[in-house]
């Protein structure tokens, strides 16, 4: 309810006295705004979405000393069709990339996605590794990303006070999920496993990665025979 | 609650002149004097073992000598020699002691070593992850398809010559970044910037990779149907998939059922939905590089893993430990296991149905031990505490501004005994706990030695076996403990098993705080900590202690001067305990599998690594 009155008062504009006990609406997106976001962002369900180590932190968070109640989050929902914000805690890998598309897809709009800890931001310490997804940002759109290796119970809550803040800024009139022409607002692909994580929107880039990687072991193999060829000329 | 510690008739250790594991190899030389032969590397105490005569010697070795209980299969890629081993490392649950080390070596073009599951069915996952990470096909094996990573994936990850997507050098720190300090972002030499990486000339269609067709053929899902006797009734067989993502599978695990109406026919775990690299990265990384990740494998007890990896380490380095940094240690993975056990007993109730609420009374003071790793470590869970040669800081003055011995005294006096007392009276003897967990998911004693399950699962198995007792190491032979052993190996014994040890931890704190209050102001690290640290002698090492979900182990091989290790293999407990759970399950109800899992206590960090 930061900027709900904002502008509502003008200096300059004469209210006829008759009028002045009356509730005047000018403009409409600014009266429904403040009060669908402050009933929307005092009662978010996440989903129970835990993936790793970061997911301890995030019970503890709702546990005994941190008690996310106090937010209106306590209801954690064990299924996407009741859940607005799915918090990724925890390192992604590539065997596990395609359920996390598939359950965000099930979240009903508006939906949130909030990144906690390094791991889901970026890879964190196991970037290096053959099967961790470099950042769940790859994949799906993120609102907040919280650091730590695991963020503690109380960063997590600061990133949920983020999310509450950036709830109120949105608008009924621009949010993207009711925006048809809005390609983020959209399902996203579900990537597929294949000799490696195969991500659908990438296809074009992969076929054209793989002709040239084909040209060119072809061009060293032609190579190779002929420097197999030349010994037996000379 | 004390009197309920039973000592296993005949299991103190016989006094034995000789050393059992020399005994052990003495004779298998004797007896397999074609196929067996020391190992000639330098720093290697095993055996040498011929491929085809592996089984007839495992055999040998499990009946004649007893030793019986197969704790870690894991390959070796020998690059150099052009061969893949496998090494075995086998324990006696009668005689304790020290392990008799298998290696077996084979060609790295036609890898084939004959299975072991008929031998010992724990051997079965680790087979399988042999064979996926480094393509060892071992012959006769039930079932050997990809288990950490997924059918279809291209190649054996953790062959020295298989290079990851983010591929700079082989090991740490890479020149790019040090000590020029320039930065390279690998991602951005990958063509698709992503970490992946394709097989040359291949091209995607989106549906080509019908992946896990194989996983459902072995669970029976051509639907067989079975006649109900009393009912006359025909029943289809069903198979359904309960995870990845469901509340109650304790993380990122994936469970194949099997059902027969609401009763289990068969069950297949399904994991590495959280396979980080950690071997691969850990073969990488510098020596000291690895402990903060050695604090993410079983991420609900991150000092002990430590502990087991920096033992290791010090086999290889000759390290000697000051007593006050032994004290601490002790002090700290015995709370740790405090803090595991807190977390698993409120879990398993809640896997029982009590949503939350012995939860929360337990988390109270797991929240209070965590208080105290966050200020000794500056971390509540990934502490990254130990060293190699001791530990990482010295105690702290205060917690939360009360001194740290009184804090502690009244931590481990007043606030946990009461607490474990109050669990205690409102669970033990609770009716529906009762009848929910006792004669549910059993293991006998035999199959709990035959599946090389370790911890609490061994001990409510009535296995008296225990690290801290079996091979002492760091102080724990001058503490004064008992091992909790029960004799049912239900869901019910574990339990128990677990209160009690929460008692014997409170017992070995008691015997520890006036040691930490005698040896105040002494060194707390051998020498002075270094972050370069190379291997004096070429070798393999084996550390294992007893963590809270069972033995942890790390197999280290290093060359001489090396600054990071050659071959770094982790013995994961939950892993391997994962290998009974098709076998408990059978026969139970649905909501009983539930139980069963929480029973084990896995943690994914670590079953998958």
């Amino acid at each position: 309810m930061t900027s709900s009155n904002a502008g509502a008062v003008a200096p300059d504009l004469v209210v006829p006295e008759e009028l002045s006990n009356n509730v005047m609406i000018t403009n409409i997106a600014k009266l429904l705004d403040p009060a669908y976001n402050w009933a929307r962002r005092n009662s978010i369900w996440p989903m129970v979405f835990g993936l790793a180590c970061c997911a301890i932190e995030m019970i503890c968070t709702a546990s005994s000393r941190y008690d996310l109640a106090r937010f209106g989050m306590e209801v954690f929902r064990a299924t996407p069709r009741q859940s607005d914000l799915m918090i990724i805690s925890g390192t992604v890998t590539k065997k596990m990339v395609p359920t996390i598309v598939r359950l965000y897809n099930q979240m009903p709009e508006p939906r949130y996605v909030l990144s906690m800890g390094a791991c889901a931001s970026g890879g964190g310490p196991f970037k290096e590794g053959y099967n961790v997804v470099d950042g769940i940002d790859k994949f799906l759109p993120v609102d907040v990303y919280v650091p730590g290796c695991p963020p503690t119970p109380q960063a997590l809550i600061n990133g949920l006070i983020a999310l509450q803040e950036k709830i109120d800024q949105q608008s009924i009139a621009t949010a993207p999920w009711y925006r048809k022409d809005d390609p983020t607002a959209g399902v996203v692909p579900i990537p597929v496993l294949g000799p490696d994580l195969v991500d659908l929107r990438k296809i074009d880039t992969i076929k054209r990665e793989a002709a040239k990687a084909l040209a060119e072991q072809e061009k060293q193999e032609a190579q190779e025979r002929e420097t197999a060829v030349s010994p037996e000329a000379a | 609650m004390n009197e309920a510690i039973l000592e296993a008739p005949g299991s103190v250790p016989p006094e034995t002149a000789v050393n059992p594991v020399e005994q052990a190899i003495n004779a298998l030389k004797e007896r397999f004097p074609e196929a067996v032969s020391d190992d000639p590397r330098d720093g290697y105490s095993g055996l040498l073992v011929a491929a085809d005569k592996l089984p007839e010697v495992a055999l040998a070795l499990r009946d004649d000598l007893g030793f019986d209980y197969l704790s870690s299969v894991t390959g070796v890629d020998l690059i150099e020699d052009g061969k893949l081993e496998a090494v075995y490392h086998t324990y006696s649950i009668d005689q304790g002691g020290g392990s008799v080390v298998l290696h077996v070596q084979v060609d790295r073009e036609n890898p084939v070593i004959p299975t072991l599951v008929p031998v010992w069915p724990g051997a079965d996952f680790q087979e399988r992850e042999a064979w996926d990470l480094y393509g060892i096909h071992f012959e006769g094996h039930p079932d050997l398809r990809r288990i950490l990573t997924w059918d279809g994936f291209h190649g054996h990850p953790m062959r020295k010559d298989w290079k990851e997507p983010f591929y700079e050098e082989d090991t740490k720190p890479f020149g790019s970044r040090w000590p020029a300090g320039g930065v390279l972002r690998a991602e951005e030499l990958n063509p698709y910037g992503q970490n992946v990486q394709y097989p040359p000339g291949w091209v995607p269609t989106g549906e080509e990779y019908d992946v896990e067709t194989e996983m459902y053929a072995i669970t029976g899902a051509d639907l067989a149907y079975s006649i109900d006797a009393s009912q006359q009734m025909k029943t289809d067989k069903i198979t359904v998939n309960l995870g990845p993502q469901h509340p109650s599978t304790h993380g990122v695990f994936r469970m194949v059922v099997q059902l027969d109406g609401e009763t289990v026919v068969d069950l297949k775990p399904v994991m590495g939905y959280l396979h980080r690299n950690h071997e691969k990265i850990g073969e990488r990384n510098t020596f000291l590089g690895n402990i903060p990740y050695t604090d993410r494998l079983d991420y609900l007890s991150p000092i002990s893993n430590n502990h087991g990896y920096v033992l290791a380490v010090e086999k290889l380095l000759g390290s000697v430990v000051p007593e006050r940094a032994e004290w601490i240690r002790i002090l700290t993975v015995e709370l740790t296991r405090m803090a595991n056990h807190l977390w698993a007993i409120g879990f398993l109730l809640n896997d029982l149905g009590a949503l939350q609420t012995p939860m929360l009374y337990f988390y109270i003071e797991r929240e209070l031990i965590l208080d105290f790793f966050e200020t000794l470590t500056g971390a509540r869970m990934m502490n990254n505490y130990m060293r190699f040669g001791g530990v990482a800081y010295d105690l702290p003055d205060d917690v939360r501004g009360q001194p740290t011995m009184s804090f502690l005294d009244e931590l481990v006096n007043e606030r946990l005994p009461k607490a474990i007392e109050q669990g205690n009276n409102l669970m033990t003897f609770n009716e529906i706990v009762r009848a929910r967990s006792i004669g549910v998911g059993r293991l006998t004693r035999q199959e709990a030695i035959a599946y090389s399950m370790a911890g609490p699962m061994l001990r409510a198995s009535g296995v008296n076996y225990d690290v801290r007792k079996a091979e002492p190491y760091s102080y724990y032979a001058s503490l004064d403990f008992d091992i909790p052993v029960y004799y049912d190996g239900d869901v019910y014994d574990r339990y128990r098993v677990r209160m009690d040890e929460l008692q014997q931890s409170l017992r070995i704190l008691r015997q520890v705080l006036p040691y930490l209050k005698e040896t105040e102001g002494s060194p707390v690290i051998d020498g002075k900590p270094s972050y370069a640290i190379r291997i004096p002698q070429p070798g393999e090492a084996y550390g294992r202690v007893e963590n809270p979900k069972g033995e942890l182990g790390f197999y280290i091989t290093a060359k001489r001067r090396s600054a990071s290790p050659e071959r770094y293999h982790v013995r994961a407990p939950s892993f391997i305990n994962l290998t009974s759970l098709g076998k408990m399950c059978q026969g139970h109800k649905v909501a009983d599998i539930v139980v069963i899992l929480g029973s084990i206590d896995i943690v994914l960090g670590e079953v998958d690594r």
